[in-house]
């Protein structure tokens, strides 16, 4: 902490010191001149390939073609078909459903994950940590494409482990245990990694402070729950953020699991889905690029409600 | 400074060297899977997804002087026409002959992605094709592909487990239930047969046997459509086998998957209702039974005394609105399979049946023995007769919503929430407003 702010204040007070004297904006100019110059590799690309589709894009969702008539500009014709369109809102309803099993799910397994490893000091410790992370590090195709053969009920190890004791066993990929599955599938595959933010979090606390609590007489629970979390309120906010962007533009497992299960998952399964569908399988590429600017939009102003609620946990405010 | 401008300037020239390096990269050849043998013709790009193709186009390039055939596999059906569409929306990038199944040719012609071959000649090879095969592929007057390969309609089914359990070969669908309930009285493992609800072409096929005729549309007239989805024929054979389902008489296994594949060829099916192709499917698949003895006989009737044939998938040659040159692109299309040597290859190695007249009218092909059937000659006892009796189909230009929307009802149904009449009625609800919505006419 100390180290930090004598590193980072010398230069600002240089900047500050040097400026006038060395003949003012002059200067600036120059040095902004060159700054752009190093930047504009960046902004090219970012023009290229992303400010220029989503512009692209936003054309497109203004006009609407239809296979028999061809294409007519109809403004903000397809978003209020978007926000009418009962296939749209019940696919962000279930995203809704699954952000708020999903995320604190996970959140919670990386955070006993990330709390138990702080504690220990093993060599044990070091290699459970690997092993958590391991599943963040399969591509999440492979991973979910993994899922889909462990969930069969004809080679998947269900038969085997619920025979032993005498069960039956469940169907992972029937309509009414598909949300559970893929909640599994997600939780397995992020948990890990959000261990990973959390605990870089939970490292950069001073010891002295839980020297300071173990004088007082708090426990190892108290210390966990009354110093530990409050001190990585900013880490988590990030993580919660994470997860809820993630999950509100849920795709890839679904529509691996949906080759195994077409019935339980459908086309427009989530949002993302539906505007996949849509644009590929359907080729309305215009309401397509609707659908997904009204998730485009959704989602930011989730997150940004979401950052003006936890503004005081997150240090923005 | 003097350093440091050069060394900006040079990361400049890099950058740009890097841009213009990516434009530049768009001309260049496209990448073959097959060896091309006359390397100065003009080459045709195509798309196709059959076992064992590169075999049949070293043939063609062998056997032409100024036409070469340059292969991708893009995908089989869907993970295909995906590209394809993607390609026709941004005005490049697509094949200049590509496969596809008939179900889609109007999805692709209504948005000028295929070229009416009627233009490049397609009147001469028109008689070497049933008209069964021909109306499949054309509307009107305009041409939309050639045929290759069919899918007639015929029961697989395993002689050893109907042995077993005392069962005879079922020739009508009431046979067909009794055999199902007599599988499962006598208590076997498995059940009759699988109603997958994502079968798409398939329960279509199943419908169109009892006089269902979904769509009514012509390219001709392309804003007018008519969809009757809901007829008698079409509700009473989903009676017929959501009651099966509501007895457990037969599985509700979505089809195309791993574990459908294994049980396919396992037992859990003691019938599969499948087309000519379904027995280079079977084959093709592993943990097969190694005592297995299937046989093939012709799919179960409603009414014995008027036989019905079905039609499920088979595919043509289209060439696409991006051809860069059409005459050589048509010419590929016309006569990649137009030759008996490329059938044989397609037949033995592919397991295709063919609809190019000079091999299906041979004796060659009537009397066949297939191994896998125990040299039974399957194109004589079942499939020659099926296809014969073929008489053509028309799909709706939006056929991939209109079966996404079929695999929604039908799931529904077997899981309980709908009845099946009320599945269907609710299915030409869907369809009708989408084609409204498509800007459509309903006839």
């Amino acid at each position: 902490m100390t180290t930090h702010t004598t590193a980072a204040a010398p230069p600002v007070a240089t900047r500050r010191r040097r400026a006038p004297r060395a003949g003012g904006s002059t200067l600036l100019r120059r040095r902004q001149r060159w700054g752009w110059l190093f930047v504009t590799p960046f902004l090219i690309v970012f023009a290229t390939f992303l400010v220029f589709p989503l512009v692209y894009a936003f054309g497109m969702s203004l006009f609407t073609s239809t296979l028999a008539t061809g294409t007519d500009f109809t403004g903000v014709g397809n978003y209020v078909k978007a926000f009418s369109d009962p296939l749209f809102l019940e696919g962000m309803l279930r995203v809704l459903a699954f952000a708020v099993v999903m995320i604190p799910a996970q959140l919670i397994v990386a955070l006993a994950a990330a709390l138990v490893l702080d504690t220990l000091a093993t060599r044990l410790s070091k290699l459970s940590r690997l092993f958590i992370f391991v599943p963040y590090a399969i591509p999440g195709v492979i991973g979910a494409l993994m899922w889909s053969f462990l969930y069969s009920p004809r080679f998947g190890p269900g038969a085997t482990i619920f025979g032993a004791f005498g069960l039956e066993t469940p169907d992972f990929l029937a309509a009414d245990s598909i949300f559970g599955s893929l909640v599994n599938i997600v939780t397995w595959q992020w948990a890990g990694y959000y261990m990973v933010v959390i605990y870089a979090a939970l490292r950069s606390i001073d010891p002295s402070i839980y020297e300071a609590a173990r004088i007082d007489g708090a426990n190892g629970w108290q210390t966990a729950m009354r110093i530990k979390v409050p001190m990585i309120g900013s880490s988590m906010v990030m993580v919660i953020m994470f997860a809820l962007i993630g999950t509100l533009q849920f795709f890839t497992e679904p529509v691996v699991l949906r080759n195994v299960a077409q019935g339980a998952i459908d086309a427009a399964y989530t949002p993302n889905m539906y505007a996949y569908s849509l644009a590929f399988s359907y080729s309305q590429f215009n309401y397509a690029s609707a659908i997904a600017f009204s998730l485009g939009a959704l989602v930011f102003a989730g997150s940004f409600l979401f950052l003006f609620l936890t503004r005081k946990q997150s240090g923005l405010k | 400074m003097k350093s440091k401008f050069l060394a900006a300037g040079g990361a400049v020239a890099v950058v740009a060297a890097a841009l213009t390096g990516c434009s530049a990269g768009g001309a260049e050849e496209a990448s073959c899977t097959n060896e091309i043998v006359n390397a100065d013709a003009t080459q045709v790009d195509v798309w196709a997804w059959y076992p064992e193709f590169e075999a049949v186009v070293d043939l063609f390039n062998e056997t032409h002087e100024d036409v070469q055939v340059c292969w991708t596999n893009a995908g089989q059906g869907n993970d295909e026409y995906t590209k394809f569409s993607t390609a026709l929306e941004a005005g490049s990038g697509a094949p200049d002959v590509i496969q596809l199944e008939s179900e889609v040719i109007s999805s692709f012609s209504i948005r000028d992605g295929l070229v009416d071959l009627a233009d490049y000649g397609a009147s001469d090879v028109q008689g070497d094709y049933t008209e069964g095969a021909w109306k499949d592929v054309s509307s009107g007057d305009a041409v939309y592909a050639i045929p290759v390969d069919g899918g007639p309609m015929g029961m697989l089914y395993r002689q050893d487990i109907l042995d077993e359990h005392g069962i005879a070969a079922p020739t009508t669908w009431d046979e067909f239930a009794a055999a199902a309930q007599a599988l499962k009285d006598a208590g076997a493992p498995g059940v009759l047969a699988d109603f997958p609800t994502n079968g798409r072409a398939y329960n279509q096929a199943l419908f169109a046997q009892a006089g269902s005729v979904p769509f009514d549309y012509d390219n001709a007239n392309p804003t007018k459509i008519g969809i009757d989805v809901n007829d008698e024929g079409s509700k009473k054979v989903l009676a017929y086998w959501n009651d099966l389902v509501e007895k457990g008489l037969v599985a509700t296994d979505d089809a195309f998957t791993a574990d459908y594949n294994t049980k396919l060829v396992d037992g859990s099916y003691a019938i599969y209702v499948a087309a000519a192709w379904g027995p280079g499917y079977l084959g093709g698949l592993s943990d097969a039974d190694s005592d297995a003895e299937w046989r093939a006989a012709p799919v179960p009737q409603w009414d014995a005394a008027n036989p019905v044939q079905i039609n499920w998938g088979g595919s043509a040659f289209s060439v696409t609105s991006q051809a860069k040159d059409k005459e050589a692109a048509a010419l590929v299309a016309k006569e990649i399979f137009g030759t008996e040597e490329a059938w044989k290859l397609g037949i033995e190695q592919a397991a295709l049946f063919p609809l190019w007249k000079p091999i299906l009218d041979s004796d060659y092909f009537r009397d066949l023995e297939y191994p896998f059937f125990g040299g039974q000659q399957i194109n004589k006892d079942v499939f020659l007769e099926a296809a014969g009796g073929y008489t053509g189909f028309t799909f709706s230009p939006f056929q991939n919503y209109a079966y996404d929307q079929l695999t929604e009802q039908l799931f529904a149904m077997v899981e309980g929430e709908k009845d099946s009449a009320t599945a269907l009625d609710d299915l030409q609800i869907s369809l009708e407003k989408y084609a409204t919505e498509q800007g459509f006419t309903l006839k």
